[in-house]
């Protein structure tokens, strides 16, 4: 049998995946990594961005967050995610409309804004979209 | 007849009040389970975090955040959690009272204390004990939202950093379940490790940071107090309904028993006055 750990995923609002995995991928602030079972005890802030959790060799289910922070002990692993949606809950009109609302706010810099918050929103908004396509691509 | 006119006007202002009451049961029934959910759906984020925080505070970091560090107590700081309005039983009442014991065990110690009161009924309570509060929001509604409570958090934190206060404590009513709400005085800073897990106090380890530390002790302890400060924040709520609920259904029952006695006194009268009519016109008729 394959060694396994402990998967936690959840968000303010809910919990959204317990249960076993055989790795986790997260988009952790310095790069994406990938935790396999007793890895070393390990915090980081994470990036929006998708998180994949490898449930077996032919199973994964992506999930998407717009931040957070992942938590590493040998055998259990937390995402305490801002906001975490499984991909195929990802509203795509949703995702293009906010990404074209970013844009256009960054795109008119004659108005007062929170261009740090524009920023945000728009690679929020793009992350999203990628998920959901790597999501599609996979044929899930 | 004039029989038991006042027994009449009881039973019907009884009857217009357990109709309120009724009313209020419902709308408390409808209320805490939304409450409820809501709490629920919360729940999982905030024990998770607390489990984190709980490992953390085993491992031996390079960098001691001050919320880790235990400092001499000579003021606290407490963020009381009511609810905004009464009639829900004894609900506020009982975490007062634990509350009132816990602040008098830091009176005896000289330990003084600074107050953040969320709801209306808090700040009523520590304005008439003339206590230091430094910070009050309250009407959030049913529906609370973080930002709601960030101000006062902030200003705790502040205090906290500027070495004003030495601990944190929030106080808060507890969800067990719908007959039962357990008020609570929790410790929230300095961060205690309680309950030693042997597993990780055995060995010295520390986690890998990434990127550094400092900025990912900086966000998660933020973060720890927002989730608690909250977590509490909705489990009053539900709370808050669920003892409203139990006491309008209490007292729909007795308002319901008062008018069964009343009902029988009056028929009891109207009996008796018709048996003494009766009566009397009977003898008005033998003498005839």
């Amino acid at each position: 049998m394959t060694m396994s750990v402990h998967v936690d995923i959840v968000s303010a609002e809910k919990e959204i995946f317990s249960g076993l995995a055989e790795m986790v991928f997260a988009p952790a602030e310095e790069g994406e990594v990938g935790i396999s079972p007793r890895h070393a005890p390990f915090i980081t802030r994470l990036n929006p961005g998708e998180v994949r959790v490898k449930v077996s060799a032919t199973e994964s289910y992506p999930f998407f967050i717009s931040g957070g922070m992942l938590e590493v002990q040998p055998h259990v692993v937390t995402i305490l995610a801002d906001t975490a949606i499984r991909a195929k809950d990802i509203d795509e009109a949703a995702a293009i409309q906010a990404k074209a609302r970013a844009e256009e706010i960054l795109a008119d810099k004659t108005s007062r804004v929170d261009y740090a918050s524009a920023e945000r929103q728009l690679f929020q908004a793009i992350m999203q979209l990628r998920t959901l396509e790597r999501f599609r691509k996979r044929g899930g | 007849m004039a029989v038991g006119k006042e027994i009449r006007t009881k039973i019907g202002s009884i009857k217009n009040t357990q109709k309120i009451t009724r009313a209020m049961e419902m709308v408390a029934a409808s209320k805490m389970r939304k409450t409820k959910e809501r709490m629920l759906a919360t729940r999982p984020y905030s024990d998770k975090i607390g489990k984190i925080i709980k490992h953390l505070a085993h491992a031996n970091p390079e960098y001691k955040h001050s919320f880790l560090i235990k400092r001499d107590v000579k003021r606290v700081g407490v963020i009381v959690i009511s609810s905004d309005r009464g009639l829900c039983g004894g609900l506020n009442s009982n975490l007062f009272r634990k509350l009132l014991l816990q602040l008098h065990q830091w009176d005896k110690a000289g330990v003084e204390i600074d107050v953040c009161t969320v709801g209306t009924k808090a700040y009523g309570l520590f304005s008439n004990l003339k206590a230091n509060v430094i910070g009050h929001v309250a009407k959030l509604g049913d529906t609370p939202h973080l930002q709601d409570v960030v101000g006062i958090i902030k200003i705790m934190l502040d205090a906290y950093h500027a070495g004003q206060i030495d601990e944190l404590h929030v106080v808060s009513n507890e969800f067990v379940n719908t007959m039962t709400q357990r008020p609570t005085v929790e410790q929230l800073l300095p961060i205690v490790a309680s309950e030693l897990d042997e597993q990780l106090s055995n060995r010295h380890w520390d986690y890998i940071y990434e990127p550094d530390a400092k900025e990912v002790l900086d966000h998660l302890l933020m973060r720890y107090v927002e989730s608690i400060v909250y977590q509490g924040l909705v489990e009053n709520n539900a709370c808050e309904q669920a003892a409203r609920m139990v006491a309008m259904k209490s007292a729909s029952d007795n308002a319901g028993n008062l008018i069964k006695e009343l009902q029988l006194i009056y028929n009891k009268a109207r009996q008796a006055a018709i048996t003494q009519e009766i009566s009397e016109i009977v003898a008005g008729a033998a003498a005839v």
